[in-house]
């Protein structure tokens, strides 16, 4: 291929990057770092998406365009995350998952 | 191509190192930070994938939107010098086995499976072919999704202004 990089390397690239991403979802307590170890996994998959891509399908475009429907995801999620976040400190002076155990207000 | 090599090992290396350091880091501004490395060295692999444009919405859009973002609400919601504690060790535990054999399992199925790399010419992703894309239909066109993710932008947009905004109390 072009790059002269094996198209495995990128992929345990991406695999390592979305374990530690997992890594931090099951460990982590506060919800900024939450959605921070969510932004991680869906970078290592748009990273697969476009090795895929590049290496076995050079002739076609689905996976350059899947990739940049992800981000386009990624924004809308992290936007609307961070205004839910905001408003669960307002009402519990805490973004902490687990001091916030009511649904009502 | 050694070059080559050497570049890539030096982003991946970064990648993995910071994302690591992103979910463990006991310092919620400093994972912030380590999380933009991470964005900033994907963006250097599109780049070396011949994906420039993509790279480039990496860097504006992720490196500059989404970790100011993320920035902002820690400054809101948090001291800047306050250290987490110290996850509980059962939960480490749990995590880290879910990681370690998740990556394992992974890694193992990948080395094993024959990827064959495909000789077609590899097509030129520029500009003009992208936005040519976005707004043709049938075979190699992409206006529905493109329709939808603007329908969803627009939503998002509308719901995180409504439930960030100030309740009036009476």
């Amino acid at each position: 291929m072009n790059t002269g990089i094996p198209i495995e390397y990128f992929l345990v690239t991406a695999t390592l990057m979305f374990f530690a991403g997992v890594y931090g979802f099951v460990t982590r307590k506060n919800l900024i770092t939450m959605l921070m170890s969510v932004e991680l996994m869906l970078n290592a998959v748009n990273i697969n998406f476009l090795v895929f891509n590049r290496y076995l399908f050079p002739g076609q475009l689905e996976g350059h365009f899947f990739s940049l429907f992800v981000i386009a995801v990624a924004a809308a999620e992290a936007a609307v995350a961070i205004a839910l976040i905001i408003n669960i400190y307002r009402n519990f002076q805490s973004i902490d998952v687990e001091k916030t155990d009511e649904m009502k207000f | 191509m050694l070059g080559n090599q050497i570049i890539f090992i030096v982003f991946s290396a970064m990648i993995v190192i910071f994302s690591i350091l992103t979910v463990t880091s006991r310092r919620i501004l400093r994972a912030a930070v380590f999380l933009l490395f991470v964005l900033i060295a994907t963006s250097a692999l599109y780049f070396m994938l011949n994906y420039q444009f993509l790279a480039a919405v990496q860097l504006t859009l992720y490196a500059g939107g989404i970790v100011v973002l993320i920035i902002f609400s820690v400054l809101l919601t948090s001291h800047i010098d306050e250290k987490f504690e110290s996850p509980a060790l059962l939960k480490k535990v749990y995590g880290a086995i879910a990681a370690i054999f998740g990556s394992i399992l992974v890694i193992t199925t990948l080395l094993n499976h024959p990827f064959v790399a495909s000789t077609d010419v590899p097509k030129d992703v520029n500009m003009d072919l992208i936005g040519k894309s976005l707004i043709s239909w049938g075979e190699q066109g992409y206006a529905l999704p493109f329709e939808l993710i603007s329908i969803l932008l627009l939503a998002a947009m509308i719901a995180a202004i409504v439930v960030a905004k100030k309740i009036k109390t009476k």
